[in-house]
């Protein structure tokens, strides 16, 4: 490898010859643009450097009166009194994300394997842009439908379902009578993010060639059996990137999940609970009751919070994605 | 002539696209056929149809019969699975599925359940291995990835996991042109060993492995087939122009 790198990386001028004309120009313009490009790539690293930085700023002085222990793992929320705990707001998140992953993943997975290894070349064609679609409804609309359909659905349908049926279970316990609360903003999510668990998953199916698929069924496997004892194996870690990547979605989603879910600081038990999630609490006080001290600080520290996981989530999932693009076949 | 494929009014369409025109040839039991002609002539779909891998491609129509021991492989009450256990594919590219080298070989063997225990299994991995040639390069690395072989080897190994479910013929698509000449010879060798036990029909574009393998030769040309007969007299004295051209490398 690194005799081939000197190889093209002499430099005709060090040898004696007089380069082309043109070739000065065009490689000092190659040059700028790859410089132009590295930058414009690196922007965005920055910009949530900076976001960062100016997040832990600004969130110092509640970082540097009370420990961070104290802080996310405080069970009481009052500004009033000086108490930020943030575990009513983190343990809410954590209810609606799992609720909302739980809901949306497994018919994810199978409207992949559907789309990638059964659907028609035209099916195929036609889902790609309506997924996109989907993708692309403002989180306002998800959240105005929720209140519409899905509130009323948990109250009308799912409660009693859950009273008549599941009440022994303390997770499905049914504990107060509106219809807001987890299992609602769970609902809503899952649709939400579906479309981009279902695409980026389907994409990970493809990377998968032909060949290995055509050789399970020479030996006279059936589709199913090469689906799972072939493909499947393979995609695995993709999938779970996606599903990763449906969770910070999810994890950081506001304002739909804010119109169904209660927002009450309580630490949810059931999912018929309501809670308050990290983003709600910021989106809905930020800007609010700012002369109590430590209030602004305090909020911009659960920024920090969501961002620090976020960023988390999405690194993971992009590097077992690109992973999985790069795999060695043969 | 003993026939194990028969093959009627064979018109098969990509698309709109005829790749096939009324294809009538027989397939001789136990001998090593060998299909040739230019490219674009429809070897490899030709090829296709007897594993009904055609159909694996979307848009394609296929009308007429190919019979396999006297059983038309399209009737509606064939189950495909068993027509792809009973006829094999050896690819043009060697294809070793992401596992090791011993479960590459035990893998269709597991579908269709076709020993009793491990015992069992891990003899037949060793007894197809050693028909392909390949056991003693590695029998003290069962467990490596197969991708970890030359490609010459992976070859060999899809031979061994090929003839592992038991298929009574075997296809072959170039199967030794992404190989070295070593490896190709080394292939060739198994392919006439074998010929007792299997029927073999390979696509090729080397006239001189043609020779080498061929008891009998399909010509074609443009979807059709000009010429087929014992390689004797289709090498010796081809009855078509066109087949005589072809052979003197005129194409
Ligand atoms: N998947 C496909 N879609 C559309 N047309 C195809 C497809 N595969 C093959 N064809 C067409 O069918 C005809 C026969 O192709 P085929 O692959 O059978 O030729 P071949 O004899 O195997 O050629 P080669 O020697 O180059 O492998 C060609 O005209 C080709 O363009
Ligand atoms: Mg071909």
């Amino acid at each position: 490898m690194s005799e081939s790198t000197s190889i093209f990386s002499s430099n005709p001028k060090t040898e004696g010859r007089s380069p082309r004309p043109s070739a000065a120009p065009r490689t000092r313009r190659d040059q700028a643009a790859r410089r132009l490009f590295f930058i414009m790539t690196l922007l965005p690293i920055i910009l949530i450097g900076i976001v960062a930085f100016a997040l832990l700023v600004r969130a110092w002085p509640i970082l540097s009166v009370y420990p961070l222990s104290d802080l996310l793992g405080g069970t009481v929320w009052k500004p009033n009194d000086g108490i930020f705990g943030f575990q009513p707001f983190i343990i809410g998140t954590i209810w609606v994300t799992i609720v909302g992953l739980l809901l949306a993943v497994p018919p994810c997975i199978l409207v992949s394997i559907y789309l990638a290894e059964y659907a028609h070349a035209r099916t195929r064609t036609l889902a790609k842009p309506v997924l996109d679609l989907l993708a692309a409804i403002p989180p306002v609309v998800y959240g105005v439908w929720g209140l519409l359909a899905i509130v009323p659905f948990v109250d009308d349908v799912a409660a009693p379902f859950a009273e008549r049926w599941l009440g022994f279970i303390p997770i499905f316990e049914v504990t107060q009578p509106t219809g807001f609360g987890i299992l609602a903003g769970g609902i809503v999510l899952a649709v939400m993010i579906a479309p981009l668990i279902v695409s980026v998953t389907f994409e990970v199916f493809l990377t998968v060639p032909h060949d290995l698929r055509h050789a399970s069924l020479a030996m006279g496997a059936t589709k199913w059996q090469t689906i799972r004892n072939i493909v499947l194996p393979q995609v695995l870690p993709g999938i779970i990137a996606a599903v990763v990547l449906g969770a910070s979605r999810a994890f950081g989603e506001t304002i739909a999940v804010l119109m169904v879910v209660g927002n009450v600081a309580n630490i949810p038990t059931s999912v018929f609970d309501t809670a308050y999630p990290l983003p709600a609490l910021i989106a809905n006080n930020y800007g609010e009751m700012m002369s109590i001290p430590l209030y602004d600080a305090a909020l911009l520290g659960a920024a920090l919070v969501l961002l620090v996981v976020i960023l988390i989530f999405n690194i993971l999932s992009t590097l077992v994605l690109r992973r999985v693009a790069r795999r060695k076949w043969a | 002539m003993d026939a194990h494929i028969q093959v009627k009014n064979l018109d098969a369409y990509y698309n709109k696209q005829q790749a096939l025109k009324n294809v009538n040839i027989e397939i001789p039991k136990n001998q090593i056929t060998v299909i040739m002609g230019p490219s674009g002539c429809g070897k490899t779909t030709l090829l296709k149809t007897f594993n009904r891998f055609f159909e694996l491609t979307e848009n394609t129509k296929l009308t007429g019969e190919v019979l396999v021991d006297g059983q038309n492989i399209y009737d509606k009450d064939v189950d495909v699975t068993e027509v792809r256990k009973v006829v094999g594919l050896l690819a043009q590219r060697p294809s070793p599925l992401p596992m090791s080298i011993y479960d590459n070989v035990v893998y269709g063997m597991h579908l269709h359940k076709m020993k009793k225990d491990r015992k069992e299994y891990k003899e037949a991995v060793r007894h197809y291995l050693e028909i392909a040639g390949l056991y003693e390069e590695v029998k003290k690395r069962m467990h490596d990835p197969a991708t970890s072989l030359s490609i010459g080897q992976q070859q060999r190994l899809c031979l061994a996991r090929g003839l592992a479910v038991e298929p009574e013929i075997i296809l072959g698509d170039e199967p030794t042109s992404a190989l070295d000449p070593i490896s190709s010879q080394n292939i060739e060798a198994r392919l006439l060993e074998l010929k007792q036990q299997y029927t073999t029909v390979i696509v090729t574009h080397t006239l001189r492995q043609a020779k080498r393998l061929a008891d009998y030769v399909i010509y074609m040309y443009l979807g059709e087939v000009i010429e087929s007969g014992p390689a004797k007299e289709v090498f010796g004295n081809p009855k078509h122009e066109r087949t005589k051209q072809y052979l003197e490398g005129l194409f």
